[in-house]
C-alpha cells in the first residue's frame, strides 16, 4: 500500500487531466459536505430543544384533579374533588423509586387580575403555595436572599421568593427588596428572596411568579389540606412514565374515584414528551444520513463513471503492462486504489469547507443573536470518523467496477486496438 | 529452448469456425535469430501469440525453457510473461507518461526488484542500446527508432529466455529499420534467443532462419546466411 511506486502512478493518472478530476471529485465533495452540514443542522435544532428543556427534570409528570365522570361508592358522577396532602403520604408510601413528590397550589394564573399590592402598586402574578425541592424540579437561580426552606414550611412563616419580573413591576430601581413586604390577597408576606429563571419558554411570564411556603399558603387562602396538582420526579433510574399509572391508581383509591374513570386525574408526562422529542432527534439524524449518503452516491457513480473512462483510456496501456508482466489483482488495486485516493480527498475537502461553513454559520448566529430552536449546530469526531468509513467504502464501491472490467481486458486484445 | 507440437487454433466468428493454425511443429533453440514469415492471414501473429502468451491454443503443445505452458489462468500468465518472455511491438507500445528509463523498468517492478537496482539496470539496458542521455526523456519526445530501441531495452531488461519481437521495424524507415536490426543482431550475438515476425524480406534476411508460414501451415523452415545490418548502418 506504501509503495512508492503506486503512489507516483496514482498522482500521475489524476494530474494527467486536473480538470476532469477536479470535477469528479466535486460530486463527491459536495455529497460529504451536504451531509455534514445536515447533521450540523439537526445537531444545531437539537441543541436548541433541548436549550428549551433547560434544567428542568425532565423524569417529571403534572397531576391536577378534575371532575369524576363514573359515579362510585354513593358519591355521584361531575363530583368536583381535590387532592389532600395525605394523598401525598400515600403515593409516598406505596410508590417507591419516586425523587420528589411536590403538592402544590397556586393562586392567579393566565389573565388573572391583580392580585398583589405593595404601597401603590399592584400587580397580577402567579403564587405558589410550595415545598424547597420544587427548586430542584424547576430550577431557578437565586439572585438574592434564599428559597423556601423546611422551617418555613413547618413554621408557616408568611415569606416570599419573587421573580425579577415581580420585582421590576413592584419596586422602584435599585430599591431594597428583601425585608419588604407585599400583600398578596390581603395578606401581607416578607420578602425572602429573588429568583431569575432561565428562560424555558415561558418568557416574561416564567420571571412573574412568587414562592411562598406551601403550609403558609394553605393557611393563608384557606385551602385546609388541598392540594391543587403535583409535581412528581422519578429517580434517575425509572422512568416516570412506567410509574405513572400506578400513582394515579393510589390518588384515585384515596379519593374514592372509580378505577376506570380516566378522566378524573389530569395529568402531564414531561418524559414522553422529552422522549418524543428524543426520538426526533434520532429520526432528523437518520434523514441526515439518509439524504447525505444519496447525495454522496452520485458523487460515487461520477468517480465510478470516470474510472471507466480513463480504463477505456488506458486500455493499451493496461494491455501492455500486463504483456510485461503485471498481475491482474495488481491492476485492480492499483485501479482501486486510485478510486479509494480520489474519494477520500475530494470527501477531505468537502469535509473541510463543510466545517468552515458551519464555522461561518456559527459566528453569524452569534453575532445577531440567539436564534429560537437552534444553537451551535456541529458535528462530533465520530461524525467526521464515520464520514471518513462511508467514503473508504464509497471509494471501494466506486473502484470496483472499473478494477473489475480493466483486469477483464485481455492483452491481446488491448494491444490490438491501434 | 521452444518446442511446439501440432499447435492448432480456431477463431470463431459467428457460426463460422476459422482455423487459423493448422498443426504448427517447431523448435528453436538457443542462441536462435528466427523470422516468422508470411502473408497477413497467414497466422503469423496469432503464432507469436500464442508463444507471448497472450493467446491460448486450442490444442497441441508449447514446451518453453523445459516449462509446459497449459492451463494458464491470467496471474500466472503474467508471471511466465514476465519471466520468461520481452515483447517488441510494431508501435513501440511505451507507456506515454513514463520517462524512458521507467519505462525500461517496468518489468522489473513487477519482478519486485528494489528500487534503486532497477533504476540502475534501466540505465544500464537504456546505454546497451545507446540511449542512455535520453533516459529521462517521455517517449513523446523520442524519434520512433528510439521509441524502438527503448522498447527492446525494456524487453531486456528483465533478461527473458526468448525475445518476441511483432514487426518491430514495421513503422519505422529503411534506414532506423536496419539501425534497429543491427541492435537486435548484436543482442542475438549476446546469445539471446529471438524471434522476429516480419513480412518483410530484408528483414528475415537479417536472420539466422526463416520459417515461411501459410494457411496455418509452415511451408518453409530454412537456416540462412545471416545478412549483417551493419554494412548498412
Amino acid at each position: 500500500m506504501f509503495n512508492r511506486d503506486r503512489w507516483k502512478e496514482i498522482l500521475e493518472v489524476l494530474s494527467s487531466n486536473v480538470f476532469r478530476t477536479l470535477a469528479t471529485s466535486f460530486g463527491v465533495g459536495w455529497g460529504i459536505f451536504i451531509l455534514i452540514i445536515l447533521l450540523a443542522a439537526g445537531k444545531g435544532m437539537e441543541n436548541g430543544i433541548r436549550a428549551d428543556f433547560g434544567d428542568i427534570a425532565t423524569n417529571t409528570m403534572f397531576m391536577w384533579s378534575r371532575n369524576t365522570t363514573i359515579s362510585y361508592k354513593g358519591l355521584p358522577k361531575g363530583r368536583r374533588f381535590s387532592f389532600k396532602l395525605e394523598d401525598v403520604q400515600a403515593i409516598n408510601d406505596k410508590v417507591s423509586n419516586l425523587r420528589f413528590i411536590s403538592p402544590r397550589n397556586q393562586l392567579g394564573g393566565f389573565g388573572g387580575g391583580n392580585n398583589v399590592v405593595r404601597g401603590l402598586k399592584t400587580g397580577a402574578f402567579n403564587v405558589y403555595g410550595d415545598y424547597p425541592e420544587i427548586i430542584r424540579q424547576e430550577p431557578m437561580t437565586i439572585t438574592s436572599g434564599r428559597f423556601v426552606n423546611q422551617n418555613d414550611i413547618e413554621d408557616k412563616r408568611k415569606i416570599a421568593v419573587i421573580g425579577d419580573g415581580v420585582k421590576n413591576e413592584l419596586y422602584d430601581q435599585g430599591e431594597t427588596v428583601i425585608g419588604t413586604y407585599i400583600k398578596i390577597q390581603g395578606v401581607n408576606f416578607m420578602v425572602v428572596g429573588t429568583y431569575q429563571k432561565k428562560d424555558s419558554g415561558g418568557g416574561e411570564e416564567g420571571q412573574k411568579e412568587i414562592y411562598v411556603p406551601f403550609t403558609a399558603f394553605s393557611q393563608a387562602f384557606n385551602m385546609g389540606n388541598d392540594v391543587g396538582w403535583m409535581a412528581i420526579t422519578a429517580n434517575d433510574g425509572s422512568s416516570i412514565s412506567e410509574l405513572k399509572e400506578k400513582i394515579v391508581g393510589v390518588v384515585k383509591e384515596n379519593r374514592k374515584i372509580h378505577p376506570d374513570d380516566k378522566r378524573a386525574v389530569g395529568y402531564f408526562d414531561l418524559y414522553e414528551q422529552f422522549n418524543r422529542v428524543e426520538s426526533l432527534f434520532g429520526a432528523l439524524r437518520w434523514v441526515a444520513y439518509f439524504v447525505g449518503v444519496l447525495v454522496l452516491l452520485s458523487g460515487i457513480i461520477g468517480v465510478s463513471n470516470i474510472m471507466l473512462i480513463v480504463i477505456k483510456e488506458r486500455t493499451k496501456e493496461i494491455g501492455i503492462r500486463r504483456a510485461l508482466g503485471e498481475a491482474p489483482w495488481s491492476i485492480k488495486k492499483q485501479i482501486l486504489m486510485e478510486s479509494i485516493f480520489l474519494t477520500i480527498i475530494s470527501g477531505m475537502i468537502g469535509i473541510i469547507f463543510g466545517a468552515a461553513f458551519i464555522y461561518g454559520v456559527n459566528a453569524v448566529l452569534d453575532s445577531i443573536g440567539p436564534v429560537d430552536m437552534f444553537i451551535n449546530p456541529s458535528v462530533s469526531l465520530g461524525v467526521v470518523v464515520s464520514a471518513l468509513f462511508i467514503l473508504i467504502f464509497s471509494g471501494l464501491l466506486a473502484g470496483f467496477i472499473p478494477a473489475q472490467s480493466a483486469i477483464k481486458i485481455r492483452p491481446i486484445e488491448a494491444l490490438r486496438t491501434e | 529452448m521452444i518446442q511446439i507440437k501440432d499447435l492448432h487454433k480456431s477463431y470463431k466468428m459467428g457460426k463460422n469456425s476459422l482455423h487459423v493454425l493448422k498443426g504448427i511443429n517447431f523448435n528453436v533453440e538457443e542462441g536462435e535469430l528466427v523470422a516468422i514469415m508470411g502473408s497477413s492471414g497467414s497466422g503469423k501473429s496469432t503464432l507469436l501469440n500464442i508463444l507471448g502468451m497472450l493467446d491460448s491454443s486450442d490444442s497441441g503443445e508449447y514446451i518453453l525453457d523445459n516449462v509446459p505452458i497449459k492451463d494458464l489462468n491470467e496471474t500466472k500468465a503474467a508471471r511466465y510473461r514476465n519471466k520468461f518472455l520481452g515483447f517488441v511491438f510494431q508501435s513501440f507500445n511505451l507507456i506515454n507518461y513514463k520517462s524512458a528509463a521507467e519505462n525500461v523498468a517496468l518489468p522489473l517492478y513487477y519482478q519486485k526488484v528494489p528500487r534503486k537496482e532497477r533504476q540502475e539496470k534501466a540505465l544500464k539496458y537504456l546505454e546497451q542500446v545507446g540511449l542512455k542521455e535520453w533516459a529521462g526523456h517521455l517517449p513523446s519526445e523520442l524519434s520512433g527508432g528510439q521509441k524502438q530501441r527503448v522498447a527492446i531495452a525494456r524487453a531486456l531488461a528483465a533478461e527473458p529466455k526468448v525475445l518476441l519481437a511483432d514487426e518491430p521495424t514495421g513503422a519505422l524507415d529503411s534506414k532506423t529499420s536496419y539501425e534497429v536490426m543491427d541492435l537486435i543482431q548484436k543482442i542475438n550475438d549476446a546469445g539471446n534467443t529471438i524471434l522476429i515476425v516480419t513480412h518483410e524480406p530484408d528483414i528475415a534476411d537479417m536472420c539466422k532462419r526463416i520459417v515461411h508460414l501459410k494457411d496455418g501451415v509452415i511451408i518453409e523452415d530454412k537456416k540462412i546466411e545471416q545478412v549483417r545490418a551493419e554494412q548498412y548502418v
